[in-house]
């Protein structure tokens, strides 16, 4: 089983419906022994790092999230759920995020040149970064997903494993042993997207 | 890059789609579901539902529907019709819409764009605007396009993206069913008022139509359309090949 942690961030709906669609089971869920007992963990989020961060460590999920991820489970963050794997987030402030992974959460704005357009919303290029990750094992280098955001992920070489260009290259994708997030939504991004969940599945 | 977007849109009456002609490899024309897929696996990087029922039990089975399209399709999905309030958005979204389009609802609470970018982000807002000239001025138009609302399109538009819209779809009432092409000029004027997403409806005919769109205004960021789609005068497959031949970024 698969637990969706449900920390009263985003819509849900899809995200358990494309597990469904691959043949697996997951659960929305904020019970602590429901997620102890998952084989794995989505993080999932919209809106903003501080308040997210917040709404996580306020309903005491961000322990569970934490001792999951050091005990070997298989853990993906996605979206602001990706973000919030690490050590920090500059959006609104300076907020702590969950630390698995080393780097910080800076706006996009700062990056990129002038004429484009904030948020980064459509559908973007992956560009394998470390060759094919086997999160990727269904997928090409060069395929196309669905990304929503105003932030990424900086500072963090030793996890990145996918970017995207959008006049530089932004953080697509990243994981370190049981620990993965993609920026993008894998449950948006057509066949593409389910088939990253599906390898998810077999790590 | 980002890749340029091709949406058909969807108009839903009691849970049935309005019009549509049967394609092959679809059995049931009229049904929301079977559609959605259909146009998910042609290639369509986003599909906009229209909900154009006057009732509550309409309202209901149109919900219903959302949930099962959501259950089948993995690709963005907005929604739109009959959005005037928070509780709407709300309503809609949780029944796995991504986005929802905000057009007559807007204009009579002027306070909704704000209220709903607060609440659920400025990605998850669109803001629809059927757009008329009216003695060389482009002006807003309400109830379908039927009543002139004095707004300024320009002025109304940077002031929605300023209280929160996180994209805009702008559809020429004056090139809208005429099929002879996008209306430029207008979407040219709304490309450089605003940094958010543009999306131009109203007016495709033909393959070409989006070409010229994407070609000559490298801002807009979609091309939006129904009847064409629906009666297969322009195959998805086959227009967004056309538009990679001519070096416009798809998603193939």
């Amino acid at each position: 089983m698969i637990a969706i942690i449900d920390y009263g961030v985003g819509n849900l709906f899809s995200l358990k419906s494309s597990f469904l669609k691959i043949g697996e089971i997951a659960e929305v869920t904020s019970n602590v022994e429901q997620i102890k007992n998952a084989d794995r963990i989505i993080l999932p989020g919209v809106g903003a790092f501080g308040d997210a961060a917040k709404k996580l460590r306020d309903s005491g999920l961000d322990k569970v999230v934490i001792e999951s991820a050091n005990s070997g489970k298989p853990l993906m963050g996605i979206c602001l759920g990706m973000q919030l794997l690490f050590e920090k987030g500059y959006e609104y402030g300076e907020h702590d995020g969950l630390g698995l992974l080393s780097g910080k959460v800076v706006p996009i704005q700062d990056a990129i040149t002038d004429d484009l357009k904030i948020p980064h919303i459509g559908w973007n290029r992956l560009d394998f970064t470390k060759g094919k990750d086997e999160l990727f094992k269904y997928i090409n280098d060069g395929d196309f997903v669905y990304f929503v955001h105003s932030y990424y992920a900086a500072d963090c070489e030793d996890s990145v494993i996918a970017t995207t260009e959008y006049s530089v290259d932004l953080t697509a994708a990243v994981r370190r042993g049981n620990v993965c997030g993609c920026q993008f939504h894998p449950e948006k991004s057509g066949d593409v997207g389910l088939a990253i969940l599906k390898a998810f599945c077999e790590l | 890059m980002n890749a340029k977007r091709i949406i058909p849109c969807l108009d839903v009456r009691d849970g049935r789609v309005v019009k549509g002609v049967n394609f092959e490899g679809l059995s049931d024309v009229s049904s929301p579901i079977d559609l959605a897929r259909y146009y998910s696996d042609c290639g369509a990087d986003e599909l906009v539902f229209y909900d154009i029922t006057a009732s509550a039990e309409g309202r209901a089975l149109f919900t219903d529907i959302l949930t099962q399209v959501a259950s089948n399709v993995f690709i963005p999905l907005t929604v739109g019709g009959g959005i005037n309030t928070v509780e709407d958005f709300d309503r809609v979204l949780k029944c796995g819409a991504d986005k929802v389009s905000v057009n007559s609802g807007a204009i009579r609470n002027p306070d909704l764009v704000a209220q709903a970018a607060k609440r659920y982000g400025d990605q998850c807002v669109v803001l629809s605007v059927d757009i008329k000239r009216v003695d060389g001025r482009f002006k807003v138009f309400a109830k379908g396009g039927r009543e002139n609302t004095d707004l300024d399109a320009i002025e109304w538009i940077v002031n929605c993206v300023n209280n929160g819209a996180g994209e805009i779809v702008v559809n020429s009432i004056d090139t809208d069913g005429v099929k002879q092409g996008f209306d430029l000029e207008m979407l040219d004027a709304v490309c450089n008022a605003v940094k958010v997403p543009v999306i131009a409806s109203g007016g495709a005919g033909k393959i070409d139509d989006f070409t010229e769109l994407f070609k000559t205004l490298p801002g807009v960021d979609a091309g939006l359309a129904a009847s064409i789609f629906h009666f297969g005068e322009v195959k998805i497959k086959d227009l967004k090949r056309e538009l990679d031949k001519n070096g416009i970024n798809v998603r193939l």
